[in-house]
């Protein structure tokens, strides 16, 4: 935090000394309290204060525009504009008829770079103020997200070096956005994992199907009861993030126990396990969901028998494991947003949950392959190494 | 001997290898067997399946060879191919195996938490893995060329090919059900036809091989001389000559070569008459007794750092079982080195000539013809052959998958299974190219070598590492260039010729002796000379390696 003060003072305060002149220059008002020069910090201070916030949102329509009038007067121009990489944001102040339409094209090259960009307009309108342009980039981690572009009558020294502060300003304020979010995000897998580990309609539809055999088969019953009982004690575990690869397959043998006591017949599961792998270390759970949600697609939706295939192959230094059912299959562009996040509660938490700890885990080379198509089933396959530095269940 | 029934063998076992390789063992199993398909390897198959890799063209062939040429000396290499696995069970088996490492980097950066260290030790793994690669090359083309008469090249790129073959196919994954069949197949290649070969020789009135004077001749024998050759004899010779010797022409008549260096031509045929006494060839080095140190200290620390090996801890579900597989590999490659003695001392009796022309390696598929005779003796002699075929594809194949693993993961730029593929081929061509150009040293010296420059590298890095505290990865880095590499270029030095003779040979040749302790020495200085340098998690990786799983992780690291 005190580097993230550090990065927000110090511009603010170069800008702030800055205005401070210009704005004593231009309107010596008096105030009750303080001299001058400390009445005219307060006012920039407050300006700052009453932009920042919308800017907390991230670098929106919204926040751009909430933000934009009061990154104007900190600034003092005529006309202010922010955009990001695609289009333009917020307009605020004159010109914008006539300057909106070239503004993209102006800053195209800043956008790649990432350095300030001076640059003089030209305008049939002879009455138009705006005879110069200062753009700078907004950016977050080295990346540039979109500009910030001041818009005064003549070439001004001051104002390129204000608006340079002030964008760098505001970088810093999307910055802390970009640290929100990945907190939330973080939050959000923890409930996520903890979701994924078991979930509900299982233990109900498990209980039930349970239920159906405790006159007709009553050893069969103790028999499923048990597997439940063991089920549960692995997916509730406390301790460790990793497992191995054997516990993993033996948790999935007793979820498809319990599976089929409820689909019988209409579940066939084919398996392929060299034993070299067994005993690769891997991320607590990580597997389970994917027979769960092959189980989902591949059986609950559809009318006939479904098959599931499980193999785990050694593959020089890591393992592969692929599942894969011949189920009802998905649309390419419905999983890619499912992958991004954007799907919604309704389904994939468990896909996404899974791609993201072996990313976190073992870096992006390794996140889920998935092959689909709609009525194509699906095929997913997780490759894990057998050693990473800190992985040891 | 009967061409046909050897190639026979050697197809059958080439086949046999690329399409279970290629294939693999797809037995699909439904979830009734689950618990059958999921259940981890035993000790048992496990210790199968390292034999199976382990025991290699200088197990098969080499070691008789060696007997035969220089005697019970040499008995030394087959105790000291067994009792590496005893250090290894005593100093580093159990811990290695609860270490996670699956491969020698892996521990490197396990323990010492060094990315540089890690470079360092794949550097060695694959200097290490290609100098063991090209004798089992070699083997595989005095093989060849013995059975078929196919050129010397021919072996080294069959086995070469076959490799790659296999590999690109997805196979040859160091399947252990494969790896456990060959060490049976091996075994069963040398112990039926032993026991015609002692049957014949009882049968022959079970005369005694004499090692301190020449062997002699017991029928006429005709040597014939395939590539120019030169002999270093320490006693006169009377030979009938065919063809060149000493650059003149030769038409079968009588003539003795003296005490010296002669040299005879290709395609030169040697006639020697029964009850001739065969000299000795120079011997292998004027410091017989350092040499049989140098090998002792080589065998027995050098075991444990064989990459593909190593390797094959992994596939232990525990430190107990990981023991228990090495006691069974001691039991089990203990009865495979009880045979190559016994070939080695019949070919002593009734092969003698081989040591003349340097083809003593080649007495175990020549006897069963000697010996036995007939269909059946060609029967017993594919069956060898088909054996010394399984020898250099297991152990070939392990050792390019080990190679290959390393040089995809630390050396060449990562992206997956593609470039495992990939990396196959430039493990194997190096040691190829190798093979083909250095010839020469018999087979069991140059595996010998490869043990060398494991043992000071890989040695004091997994003993001092597992049980040391205080070792550093500066430290570490200086034991490995130190007593590694000066191994490493000691070895590579007797390979290129480029040793004097006398004791400066003798130094180079063996240097285990002197470069084991350097690599200690070297560790341990720098370690305690950089106490600042203690990787912080060494307390955490000493518990995992010394404590039982069960309590290791029931004692809960926090989260």
């Amino acid at each position: 935090m005190t580097l993230a003060a550090l990065l927000f003072l110090g511009p603010l305060l170069a800008a702030a000394g800055f205005l401070l002149g210009r704005r004593a220059a231009r309107q010596a008002r008096t105030s009750d309290v303080g001299t001058p020069v400390e009445h005219a910090t307060f006012e920039t201070l407050h300006t700052a204060s009453l932009a920042a916030p919308p800017l907390r949102a991230g670098l929106t329509a919204e926040a751009a525009r909430k933000s934009a009038r009061g990154l104007r007067s900190l600034l003092g121009t005529d006309a202010l504009c922010l955009t990001d990489r695609e289009a333009i944001l917020t307009w605020d102040g004159a010109g914008e008829q006539h300057h909106g339409a070239q503004v993209l094209d102006q800053v195209r090259a800043l956008l790649e770079t990432g350095r300030d960009k001076a640059f003089a307009l030209s305008c049939d309108d002879l009455d138009c103020p705006l005879r110069w342009a200062v753009a700078v980039p907004l950016t977050v981690d080295d990346r540039v997200l979109g500009t910030l572009i001041a818009y005064a009558p003549r070439e001004s020294a001051v104002l390129a070096r204000a608006a340079g502060e002030v964008g760098r300003w505001v970088s810093v304020q999307l910055e802390l956005a970009e640290l929100d979010r990945s907190r939330t995000r973080l939050i959000e897998a923890e409930i996520k994992a903890l979701r994924a580990q078991i979930s509900p309609h299982f233990i109900f539809n498990s209980l039930a199907a349970i239920a159906s055999f405790v006159r007709t088969d009553p050893e069969r019953a103790r028999e499923l009861l048990l597997e439940f009982a063991d089920f549960t004690r692995y997916s509730f575990r406390r301790h460790g993030d990793f497992t191995t690869l054997a516990e993993e397959l033996h948790s999935i043998d007793q979820y498809l126990a319990l599976v089929r006591a409820r689909f019988g017949d209409r579940l066939s599961v084919t398996l392929q396990v060299a034993p070299e792998v067994l005993p690769v270390s891997l991320p607590f759970l990580c597997l389970q969901p994917l027979v769960e949600n092959a189980v989902k697609h591949g059986v609950e939706g559809a009318v006939g028998a479904g098959r599931i295939t499980i193999s785990a192959l050694d593959a020089g230094n890591e393992a592969e494991v692929v599942i894969e059912d011949d189920g009802a299959g998905m649309e390419p562009e419905r999983l890619r947003r499912i992958l991004r996040g954007e799907g919604g509660a309704s389904g994939g938490i468990g896909l996404l949950n899974v791609d993201e700890r072996l990313r976190q885990v073992y870096g992006d080379a390794y996140g889920l392959v998935i092959e689909t198509g709609v009525g194509a089933g699906m095929k997913i396959t997780v490759r894990i190494p057998k050693y990473r530095a800190g992985v040891h269940s | 001997m009967s061409q046909t029934y050897a190639v026979v063998a050697v197809t059958a076992v080439v086949l046999a290898t690329v399409l279970v390789g290629g294939f693999g063992l797809r037995i699909s199993r439904t979830t009734s067997d689950f618990y059958v398909a999921s259940r981890t390897v035993g000790p048992g198959l496990n210790a199968a399946a390292i034999s199976g890799e382990y025991l290699s063209a200088a197990s098969f062939l080499g070691i008789a060879g060696l007997v035969l040429v220089q005697g019970p000396d040499m008995l030394w290499y087959p105790v000291g191919y067994t009792a590496g696995y005893l250090v290894l069970l005593l100093f580093v088996a159990a811990p290695l195996r609860r270490s996670g490492a699956y491969t020698l980097p892996d521990f490197a950066e396990a323990r010492l938490e060094s990315p540089g260290v890690r470079r360092l030790v794949s550097v060695f793994v694959v200097g290490a893995g290609w100098l063991y690669l090209v004798p089992q090359l070699q083997g595989a083309g005095l093989t060849l060329k013995i059975l078929t008469g196919a050129p010397g090249w021919l072996g080294p790129v069959l086995v070469a090919a076959v490799v790659v073959v296999a590999v690109a196919a997805g196979g040859m994954r160091s399947i252990t059900f494969v790896q456990a069949f060959q060490y049976w197949l091996k075994l069963t290649a040398l112990l039926i036809p032993v026991f015609f070969l002692v049957l014949a020789w009882r049968g022959d009135g079970a005369p005694r091989p004499v090692y301190d004077e020449p062997a002699a001749l017991r029928h006429q024998q005709t040597v014939h001389v395939a590539d120019t050759l030169t002999l270093r004899l320490t006693d006169p010779l009377p030979v009938r000559a065919t063809g060149t010797v000493d650059g003149r022409p030769r038409h079968g008549e009588a003539l003795t070569l003296a005490r010296g260096e002669h040299r005879v031509g290709a395609g030169t045929r040697l006639a020697l008459a029964a009850a001739t006494r065969v000299p000795g060839t120079a011997a292998r080095t004027e410091h017989p007794l350092y040499a049989t140190y140098g090998l002792i200290v080589a065998t027995f620390l050098g075991t444990m750092g064989l990459p593909h090996v190593v390797v094959r801890f992994y596939t232990s579900p525990g430190g107990r079982e990981a023991r228990r597989a090495t006691v069974v590999v001691l039991v089990l490659i203990g009865a495979f080195y009880l045979l190559p003695p016994v070939y080695g001392a019949l070919g002593r009796l009734y092969a003698p000539e081989l040591a003349l022309t340097g083809d003593a390696d080649a007495a175990v598929l020549l006897l069963p013809e000697r010996l036995v005779g007939g269909a059946g003796g060609d029967l017993l002699g594919a069956l060898v052959a088909g054996g010394a075929f399984a020898a250099f594809l297991s152990t070939a194949s392990g050792l390019t998958m080990a190679v290959a693993g390393v040089l995809t993961q630390d050396v060449l730029p990562s992206r997956g299974i593609r470039h495992f593929r990939l990396a196959t081929p430039v493990a194997i061509s190096v040691p190829l190219v190798g093979a083909l150009l250095v010839s020469g040293v018999p087979v069991a010296d140059a595996v010998g070598m490869a043990f060398a420059v494991s043992a000071s590298s890989f040695c004091p890095l997994l003993v001092l590492g597992i049980w040391w505290r205080r070792l550093t990865p500066p430290g570490a880095a200086a034991g490995l260039l130190l007593g590694g590499g000066s191994a490493l270029l000691a070895v590579a030095a007797t390979v290129l010729g480029l040793a004097p003779p006398g004791l400066a040979h003798a130094l180079l040749a063996w240097p285990a002796v002197w470069s084991v302790p350097v690599g200690f020495l070297a560790m341990i200085g720098v370690s305690l000379a950089t106490p600042g340098r203690i990787p912080a998690g060494t307390n955490a990786a000493m518990t995992r390696f010394h404590l039982p799983e069960s309590l290791a992780r029931g004692g809960g690291a926090p989260r």
